[in-house]
């Protein structure tokens, strides 16, 4: 059997077309499993409208909550806390709240309990074009990174059962903990960015991001021809960087009409833009995973 | 006044608004970028900078001829990042969420505070806005601590607007806590949609009163527009996807300075959250 292969499909700057993208490559690739680790603002279900198989629910860390009948006021969890997580009348502040458990420990009285909470659901689900693995984090909660390795995990378990050599993740934005969790053991990155100065600056973030974890990466300009002397001077970057360069893609309305109808650019669109769906395919197989 | 700009998805237009409502104001105002991971907001106000300080966070380093390997602060540790093994101690710094617990576990006084880049923050002026963002050093994941810090500079006596990260979690909920009022930017397509409901339930679990501005307000579809009526929530602008507005944007220039007659609009936005009976 092919060892797995996972793309990792990130952007540093959000809404450059990231979910897009990877939803129109689901639909030209075959034989893969569809990872959506954008796990606290999760749209690639949006473009499957996906049948759910199994829904569990994801425990994240512990919270702290002080027990009033057990409460003296004595003022030595407030003392340690950090975070000032905990208030003048003795109430733990959900999310100020770290689950560090400093507090829990140094009470004299056993007074704060510790418990872990239910941060969010995972699923697995199947859609036209193979199995996908989302979550849901649950709003405001933490530990999103812990949820992203999870699903990571399932969705390793998932190739491996049916053989299928492919991990399709679609990532978070940022360079943050669910970034990291989504990249670190990628076997490549595909970065999309747009032609503007902000996209070009998180670029950079992203790319050190990939270089610090010593991961390929190449890039693709989206909405390419609303600023093409940007989308120049970020393919000059890339070319004096020595990053690899996966082309460019136009500014086409079809990509929200793909979002309305809940489809993917390629059934849309496939003489237009889907036509260039899986030339980026070629190009990511050949510059990441064929080294 | 504490006014946080925030959006669930990415892309929306959350740098826009909080630059063009900082450039519109006629006081003294404080515009603080808290998407440390991506921070865009300079690149359109293009400020003086007049200081940079490095941030860091405290983490443990091991006296290893006074560790007893008692396990004592690895019990402790929520967060994986010290490791007892045998006669073994390692400490994984990244991991570390600096709460400090396990100094104060540590009996034989074996761990001494070391620290951690977490990243740096930089201060600046443009016209009458004092500009302050953090960035996030690469390969660090967390980034609430700098946006705490970043936070720490916000003079209250004044406008602050506070430019969020995308999405619902733990970066989103450190930069909008305590706002007076968040403004939610979104495109009314599917995906703005969903993530826009996800950032009103966390807004709504923090209390904090809220309004939507429609970016690209012409496409996609009418559905939210009718969440917003269901939900109760003000649309407090429509700015319409203008070619001229994306590649003013695209070389860094506001909205504001590509087409200067938004002024009054978000003039009026400001006499709107002024109004507030909270304001």
């Amino acid at each position: 059997m092919k060892p797995i292969k996972q793309l990792c499909v990130l952007s540093g700057k959000g809404g450059t077309g990231k979910t897009s993208l990877v939803g129109a490559l689901a639909a030209v690739v075959p034989d893969k499993v569809l990872v959506d680790c954008d796990v606290d603002a999760p749209d690639l279900h949006l473009l499957f409208k996906p049948t759910i198989k199994t829904r569990q629910a994801f425990l994240g860390g512990k919270k702290a909550a002080i027990l009033p009948e057990l409460c003296t006021e004595c003022g030595r969890c407030r003392e340690v806390c950090r975070f000032d997580a905990i208030s003048e009348d003795y109430r733990v502040d959900i999310t100020a709240c770290e689950g560090c458990g400093v507090c829990v420990r140094f009470c004299p009285f056993g007074a704060v309990a510790f418990s872990p909470t239910v941060c969010g659901e995972w699923f697995i689900s199947e859609t036209r074009f193979g199995p996908l693995v989302h979550a849901q984090l649950g709003a405001g909660q933490e530990n999103s990174g812990l949820l992203v390795s999870l699903i990571r995990g399932k969705a390793l378990e998932l190739a491996e059962a049916k053989g299928h050599p492919l991990i399709l993740v679609d990532g978070p934005p940022g360079i943050g903990c669910p970034v990291i969790s989504s990249l670190t053991g990628s076997d490549g990155a595909l970065i999309v960015t747009e032609p503007t100065l902000s996209g070009l600056h998180d670029l950079k973030r992203i790319l050190d991001l990939t270089g610090h974890f010593r991961i390929p990466a190449v890039v693709l300009v989206n909405k390419a021809d609303l600023n093409p002397e940007t989308a120049d001077a970020i393919e000059g970057f890339c070319l004096e960087k020595e990053i690899g360069w996966a082309g460019r893609l136009p500014y086409d309305p079809v990509v929200t009409e793909a979002m309305v109808q809940g489809r993917t650019v390629p059934e849309l669109s496939p003489e237009g833009l889907g036509a260039e769906i899986p030339k980026i395919w070629k190009i990511v197989e050949e510059k990441l995973f064929n080294r | 006044m504490i006014i946080s700009i925030a959006s669930g998805k990415g892309g929306t237009g959350k740098t826009s608004v909080a630059v063009a409502l900082a450039l519109s104001l006629t006081e003294p105002v404080q515009l603080l970028d808290c998407d440390v991971e991506a921070p865009n907001a300079h690149i359109f106000l293009k400020p003086e900078w007049e200081k940079q300080e490095t941030v860091y966070g405290e983490i443990p380093r091991v006296e290893e001829s006074r560790c007893t390997y008692c396990r004592d602060c690895s019990d402790l540790c929520q967060f994986k990042a010290i490791l007892v093994l045998g006669k073994t101690i390692l400490t994984f710094p990244e991991m570390c969420h600096s709460c400090g617990g396990c100094f104060l576990v540590c009996k034989p006084k074996a761990l001494v505070t070391d620290k951690k880049e977490l990243g740096v923050i930089e201060e600046g002026r443009s016209g009458s806005i004092h500009f302050i963002h953090g960035r996030l050093k690469v390969g660090e994941p967390l980034s609430p601590p700098l946006i705490r810090e970043v936070k720490k500079r916000m003079n209250k006596e004044r406008w602050v607007i506070l430019d969020a990260p995308p999405g619902t979690s733990c970066p989103v909920i450190q930069t909008v806590k305590g706002s007076d009022y968040t403004i939610l930017v979104t495109e009314p397509t599917p995906f703005g949609l969903f993530d826009l409901k996800l950032a009103v339930s966390a807004l709504e679990e923090l209390r904090i009163p809220h309004g939507v501005i429609l970016n690209r307000a012409d496409v996609g579809t009418r559905e939210t527009r009718d969440y917003l009526t269901s939900k109760g929530i003000p649309l407090l602008m429509e700015i319409p996807f203008d070619r001229r507005i994306a590649e003013g944007y695209a070389r860094g220039q506001s909205l504001i300075a590509v087409l200067p007659e938004w002024k009054a609009a978000f003039q009026r936005l400001a006499d709107t959250l002024r109004a507030r009976p909270n304001g």
